[in-house]
């Protein structure tokens, strides 16, 4: 076919696509499609977005899922970008049926993206930000050499994950203000040959510091002050933390922690909502496209492209699947009530679909899977846990409640451990006390020895990590040169 | 509401971001490879590769580090086929082999995801070879060992096309504009094309003959073989890339010794005591036989376990001088297995002093790499003592 009468087709299909989708109520931006070759397609995918910066840890993403796709093994349709308007890039190989498909799940991602609680902080002008931010760490490159860059980006990168999206809620900013005054006495008092010196004598000539002093310099209460902790109260935001307080950074140095902390912040809600998103957008693609007129062939195709992204592995669950299952079952439960349910909850029916949109503007995954992933949808589509016993993977748990609170423990923080900044002057030597809150889970004590080098790189003095190993409360230590650990 | 859109389809052709950092990450692969030479070069995969093309390197340290939960310790979750039972085995990792130092079995299980770079064999081989060669190398009289070699050295005006010499072609032109008066860059005609051509050069080197013995008798063991197994896979592939013509003999022994093909050299076993003077007096006679030392460059290589008969030991050592006599270089490397003895062989090869001589020990599969340097170090006079 013509490409010019190809992409005609197209725009009509769309134009279907996006009737229904409004006759659905689905509630999306402007969308601005464009169709990309598969490298391309792959290329963002690894990124993140198409003008993220540059970095080898991308080009070995891109490499394996490029290799996957040479190989067959694995097939993006499509991206989608979390914009206003929204951008969607379209697999160039796709046929006219996939596109339909792609551009309806598009469509509900948009969707999602605009009335989600959790997306409701990102910036919506994120790719000229990120293209903007490419450009200041190009220039970087260029001014201090790819490689001192580079490493440096290794360090941050490590750490990128250790920020606080909660934090306009934990802390309202006050803490800020407490921070920036702690911090003045302690520069001042590390710079100035300690002012405040009185308050604890440490050697024996620190009497002669006073003699510089004018009479009571110090009051109390900043004497006070200062035995308490810095930061005030255990700071998760690690790369804000030492954005803000590592001392020996440069100013361009701060400009790429900055950069990263606020891409996470951008992508986070993302990995927060992974399977409500991916399931609310194949809800809505099998809805829009039964309403389609599809010919015999199209609707095949169609059944065996939506059957491979809906099929399950015995190893992870599918975000796809089990998010359209649920929205499904939750649909299923404010439409048909038990009488139970009528009389307790005051359920009256028929309310599946409105439901489902609340659903999707209020709630993260965490929170979807521990009030929607009910007994029967873990039974009835087989859900476990599994661990590794000896040298096989065993299934643990098959009892609903373990298995459900199972989930929600693997969900929060998006998986990753809960670490904060316990201490930012510790012993009084400016080193940094992180703490890692266990909660039953063990660190990964191979990774952790090797991640933290990272932090003393961006910290610039020893570090220290407490977490807990084998029911054991363990210090981890670097100071520049080797990795100790203290049983404490 | 809105509902507006764009299709569109651009020229991507220039987006090359994702090559470029895909090519910055292979660069770094191949340093990664290249510090850890001494640990890839024994490696099982490559060694017991037989003849695959892309061996899979596990690289370490270019995981993603960050802080994570012990994917071992933790709990995960699935989905079966409707009828899975608490105790059920989903998978088992697979159980590596004896040889130390290899990390977590491959497969889908969540937590093996650690990088394996794939390289070819010939790559890593020429990271490897890259500072190795012939030590002692000798000009002989006996030129048969020739090496064909390609030149480009000729320039002329009928070719292929694929040879044209672009700077030459293009000058061609410059000079004809300007003898037409005209002179500038205008169109290439026919008669200012200019083509490279080449010429067959033969390049002479010396013979090279080196003699691979090893010790086969029971004491050593599959980890003692492996060690050696791994020395002369790189050592047969190295001077086959490098040298064209060389020739190898393989000696095994045990009580005796007995030349053998070198498939049979790296994989049948043997068992019974050690007589090490048994191989270097086959050697002897193989070099008086067929390599006559005037006309060739003889190097002996033996690999043992260093627990040789006791009263066989001085033989050795006579034999070993004699060897030095007729070879430019003999190396022995040892391989220091689990058990201790008191009197090696290699204690006793102390005692030699000539400088073609080399001997080192192995303990572990990280010294197969530096024995490789020890032993086809080009500039031996150079080497730290």
């Amino acid at each position: 076919m013509h490409p010019q009468e190809e992409m005609r087709i197209l725009e009509k299909s769309i134009e279907d696509i996006t009737a229904i989708a409004q006759k659905f109520n689905l509630d999306f931006y402007n969308m601005y499609f464009e169709i990309c070759p598969a490298d391309i397609i792959y290329s963002f995918g690894s990124y993140g977005m198409p003008t993220r910066f540059s970095h080898w840890t991308f080009g070995k993403a891109y490499h394996k899922m490029k290799t996957q796709y040479d190989y067959n093994l694995s097939r993006i349709y499509e991206m989608v970008i979390n914009t206003d308007p929204c951008y969607a890039f379209l697999l160039e190989g796709n046929s006219l049926v996939q596109n339909k498909m792609v551009i309806a799940h598009v469509l509900a991602h948009c969707d999602f993206f605009k009335n989600n609680y959790y997306f409701g902080r990102t910036s919506r002008k994120m790719v000229e930000s990120m293209s903007l931010a490419a450009d200041r760490i190009r220039g970087y490159e260029f001014k201090y050499g790819r490689d001192m860059v580079e490493s440096f980006l290794d360090a941050v990168i490590a750490l990128q994950e250790n920020i606080d999206t909660e934090r306009h809620i934990n802390l309202g900013g006050e803490q800020d203000k407490k921070d920036k005054t702690k911090e003045q006495t302690y520069l001042r008092r590390n710079c100035s040959g300690g002012k405040c010196r009185q308050s604890k004598e440490e050697t024996l000539y620190d009497d002669l510091w006073d003699l510089e002093k004018p009479e009571r310099d110090c009051t109390c209460a900043e004497a006070e002050d200062e035995k308490k902790k810095f930061p005030k109260q255990p700071d998760k935001d690690l790369l804000l933390f030492m954005m803000n307080y590592a001392r020996d950074l440069d100013d361009w140095q701060r400009d790429i922690i900055s950069i990263l902390r606020e891409e996470m912040l951008y992508f986070w809600p993302q990995m927060q909502t992974k399977i409500m998103n991916e399931g609310w957008a194949t809800y809505w693609h099998m809805r829009i496209m039964r309403e389609m007129d599809l010919t015999e062939d199209e609707a095949v195709e169609f059944a065996k492209t939506h059957a491979g992204v809906v099929q399950t592995s015995k190893f992870q669950l599918n975000p796809y699947y089990l998010g359209l299952k649920i929205f499904e079952n939750i649909e299923k439960r404010w439409d048909h009530p038990t009488v139970e349910e009528m009389k307790r909850y005051e359920r009256p029916g028929c309310q599946g679909k409105q439901k489902i949109f609340e659903v999707r503007e209020t709630e993260n995954d965490l929170s979807f899977i521990r009030n929607y992933l009910t007994r029967e949808l873990i039974e009835e589509n087989d859900l476990y846990l599994y661990k590794k016993v000896g040298y096989d993977w065993k299934v643990t748990d098959k009892d609903w409640e373990k298995v459900r609170d199972g989930l929600v423990a693997n969900l929060y923080n998006c998986g990753l451990p809960h670490i904060v900044v316990e201490e930012g002057d510790f012993v009084k030597q400016g080193e940094l006390y992180l703490r890692h809150v266990h909660e039953g889970e063990d660190l990964d004590i191979y990774y952790l020895e090797r991640t933290l080098p990272h932090v003393h790189r961006i910290w610039g003095r020893k570090v220290h990590l407490e977490t807990v190993v084998d029911g054991k409360k363990t210090l981890f230590t670097y100071n520049g040169d080797k990795v100790y650990k203290k049983i404490i | 509401m809105s509902g507006e859109y764009t299709v569109s389809r651009e020229d991507w052709s220039l987006h090359r971001k994702g090559e470029i950092d895909r090519e910055r990450h292979r660069e770094k692969v191949r340093e990664a490879i290249k510090k850890n030479l001494a640990d890839v070069v024994s490696e099982e995969s490559i060694i017991l590769s037989d003849g695959r093309k892309i061996v899979k390197v596990p690289i370490r340290s270019l995981d993603e580090y960050h802080f994570r939960f012990d994917t071992g310790k933790r709990k995960h979750s699935g989905q079966g086929q409707g009828d899975t039972k608490e105790g059920d085995v989903l998978g088992s990792e697979q159980k590596k082999s004896a040889a130390p130092g290899i990390g977590k079995g491959a497969g889908e299980e969540p937590g093996v995801d650690y990088y394996e770079a794939e390289i070819t064999i010939d790559e890593l081989a020429q990271l490897i070879f890259e500072d190795l060669g012939l030590p002692n190398l000798q000009p002989k009289k006996k030129l048969e060992l020739a090496s064909e070699a390609f030149e480009f050295k000729d320039i002329r005006k009928k070719g292929i096309s694929s040879n044209i010499d672009r700077k030459r072609t293009i000058l061609e032109a410059f000079k004809r504009n300007a003898r037409q008066g005209q002179p500038g860059f205008g169109k290439i005609s026919r008669e200012d094309l200019r083509y490279k051509t080449w010429d067959i050069t033969y390049k002479f080197e010396s013979n090279a003959v080196i003699l691979a013995m090893m010790d086969t008798s029971g004491s050593m063991g599959p980890y003692e073989k492996y060690i050696a197994r791994s020395f002369f896979f790189w050592m047969t592939r190295f001077l086959r890339t490098k040298y064209q013509n060389v020739q190898i003999v393989f000696l095994a022994h045990h009580v005796e010794a007995k030349e053998t093909t070198e498939e049979e050299f790296f994989t049948k076993g043997a068992s019974g005591g050690t007589r090490c003077s048994s191989v270097y007096q086959l050697a002897l006679e193989t070099i008086a036989k067929r390599y006559n030392p005037q006309d060739n460059n003889i190097y002996a290589f033996h690999f043992s376990d260093g627990d040789n008969l006791t009263s066989d030991n001085e033989k050795c050592l006579k034999l070993v001088n004699e060897l030095l006599q007729v070879c430019n270089l003999v190396g022995y490397g040892e391989i220091e297995g689990p058990y201790y003895f008191t009197s090696t062989l290699r204690a006793v090869y102390k005692k030699i002093v000539d400088p073609k001589f080399t001997s080192v020990g192995i303990k572990s599969k990280s010294d197969v790499y530096p024995a490789l340097k020890t032993f086809f170090n080009p500039h031996p006079e150079n080497a730290v003592k």
